[in-house]
């Protein structure tokens, strides 16, 4: 199976002490790998790296071979919402055009084929009834299915989720998640998330991060090694695949 | 009504409306992104910094305008470049650009042999002062505007919304936050003639805070900002005509009191519709 993400002994410090030290990661194609760990233990920070917007200290990375600024474009990219203010005046349909962008013309609007591919990717993440919505006037949920509709019409080979279900309740959860499912037959998908859990359920791996980096296949998954990533008195959810 | 006699007889006049009008295009457009963005500050310290290469260009004997376009567009990449590389301290390095704008501006005035009306007029704008190749300017600098946003639409939209995300989908992102504080800048230069310098900030920013308490789309608000600033320059040119008060200022005044009635009546009409539903 081809590689898309490859880091390499990557660490990195926002100039005082070490966030991340020494993480290798490989993704292969087609793989649902869940990034957990506790606040501040450098998750985002990871993602940054990934895709380009912080460059490692030490250490190398790659996306689909190439550098990350270059690769990035087969990307999707679903941040938290607390990135952009909800005021700002936008329709639905207007934020999920904007995952068009590297991939349209640059000067003056978009072209038939932009509006053909929101079309579907607000279609598959079911939020085309209400494409003329502001956003300001959105639950926490039907936001976060927009942003995703954003990513995928980006096209991307590699689908990446910072908490995606932070603030939202669980039952949409659970539906969020079934529906990365789905896609993930189509892409590969990147999940952060503080609630191992339940993303256990439907990830293939999981990364353990805090500070350094522990891959697990979900089926290995003990308390024991979520013991020593938290801490202590972290009690372990049983499940099955 | 006087100010109708005026308008048919006087070309002065019609030069005056023309003015405020292709002011109002500039204003409505860049206003837009200047609320939207919330960089009202920035904008003013751009306005007054413009001072500094009026009082520059008044002292070496050529037209101030010309001076006001090269530092406005100095003073825009200079600001950007600031709030760009010192985040932190934004606040004050803007604070400082401002004063030490005008205060260079001042200096050269005073040095500058002659009467200083017209620079007064600069400061506080006086439309009915505006010529025909003033208003060839400003045409030219709605048409240079209207073209850039019609461009860069969504490069626009995408780094004033979620600029991360424009990053990432390979925008140049500081590239575009400049482009749009040289159109601010450019606008800014629009305003002089129509309220001077010193009130430009008002006139871009109050039509499209206006507009965007009833829309919720750029476009639309980019298009009512327009009309209400237009309406706005006429009324309050019609006003300081009939009882002989400053132009400049009397357009403020009416901008300003629009805005509170209708910050006070769509406030009011939520609360009136939110206990609607209640029952």
């Amino acid at each position: 199976m081809k590689t898309v993400i490859k880091l390499e002994k990557v660490s990195f410090s926002y100039g005082g002490p070490m966030v991340l030290r020494d993480i290798d990661l490989e993704v292969k194609e087609g793989e649902f790998l869940g990034l957990v760990g506790p606040n501040a233990g450098g998750k985002s920070t990871l993602l940054k790296i990934i895709l380009g917007l912080l460059r490692p200290t030490s250490g190398h990375v790659t996306l689909f071979g190439k550098p990350p600024r270059t690769g990035r474009v087969k990307v999707g990219y679903c941040p938290q919402y607390t990135q952009f203010s909800r005021n700002y005046p936008i329709t639905v349909e207007e934020v999920v055009l904007l995952g068009r962008l590297g991939r349209t013309r640059i000067l003056g609007g978009y072209t038939r084929h932009d509006h053909e591919v929101a079309h579907l990717s607000m279609e598959s993440t079911e939020v085309l009834s209400i494409k003329r919505e502001n956003i300001s006037d959105l639950s926490g949920g039907q936001l976060q299915r927009v942003l995703i509709a954003r990513a995928l019409a980006c096209e991307p080979e590699v689908l990446i989720l910072d908490e995606p279900t932070a603030n939202i309740d669980q039952r949409v959860e659970v539906d969020i998640f079934e529906l990365l499912k789905k896609f993930n037959q189509r892409m590969t998908i990147i999940v952060v998330s503080h609630d191992i859990g339940f993303i256990s359920e439907y990830v293939t791996r999981v990364a353990c991060l805090n500070r350094t980096l522990v891959c697990h296949e979900t089926s290995e998954l003990t308390g024991d090694s979520i013991e020593k990533l938290y801490g202590a008195h972290v009690s372990m959810i049983e499940h099955t695949h | 009504m006087e100010f109708l006699a005026a308008f048919s007889e006087q070309t002065f006049f019609r030069y005056a409306l023309i003015a405020g009008l292709l002011a109002s295009v500039g204003c409505g457009v860049v206003g837009t992104y200047v609320v939207v963005r919330n960089i009202g500050y920035l904008a003013g310290g751009i306005a007054h910094a413009v001072l500094g290469g009026m009082g520059i260009a008044y002292f070496l004997g050529r037209p101030p305008l010309g001076g006001a376009i090269i530092t406005a567009l100095l003073a825009a990449l200079l600001i950007g470049w600031v709030s760009l590389r010192w985040k932190q301290t934004e606040d004050s390095l803007i604070g400082a650009l401002w004063a030490v704008g005008m205060a260079v501006g001042i200096v050269f005035i005073s040095r500058t042999p002659g009467y200083n009306a017209d620079l007064m007029s600069y400061l506080f704008g006086n439309i009915l002062l505006v010529s025909r190749s003033d208003l060839i300017l400003m045409g030219v600098l709605d048409l240079l505007i209207l073209a850039c946003v019609g461009l860069f639409y969504k490069q626009f939209q995408a780094v004033t919304f979620d600029e991360e995300f424009a990053r990432l989908r390979g925008v140049h992102a500081e590239i575009y936050y400049l482009l749009l504080l040289c159109l601010v800048a450019l606008t800014v230069v629009l305003l002089i003639r129509v309220v001077g310098l010193i009130l430009v900030i008002a006139l871009l920013t109050l039509p499209a805070a206006i507009a965007r308490q009833y829309y919720g789309t750029l476009l639309r608000i980019m298009g009512l900002a327009i009309i209400v600033g237009g309406l706005q320059t006429i009324t309050g040119l019609a006003i300081s005509y009939e009882q002989d008060l400053p132009s400049g200022a009397t357009i403020i005044l009416v901008s300003g009191v629009t805005f509170f009635l209708s910050t006070i009546g769509t406030k009011f009409w939520r609360e009136m519709t939110a206990q609607h539903r209640k029952h």
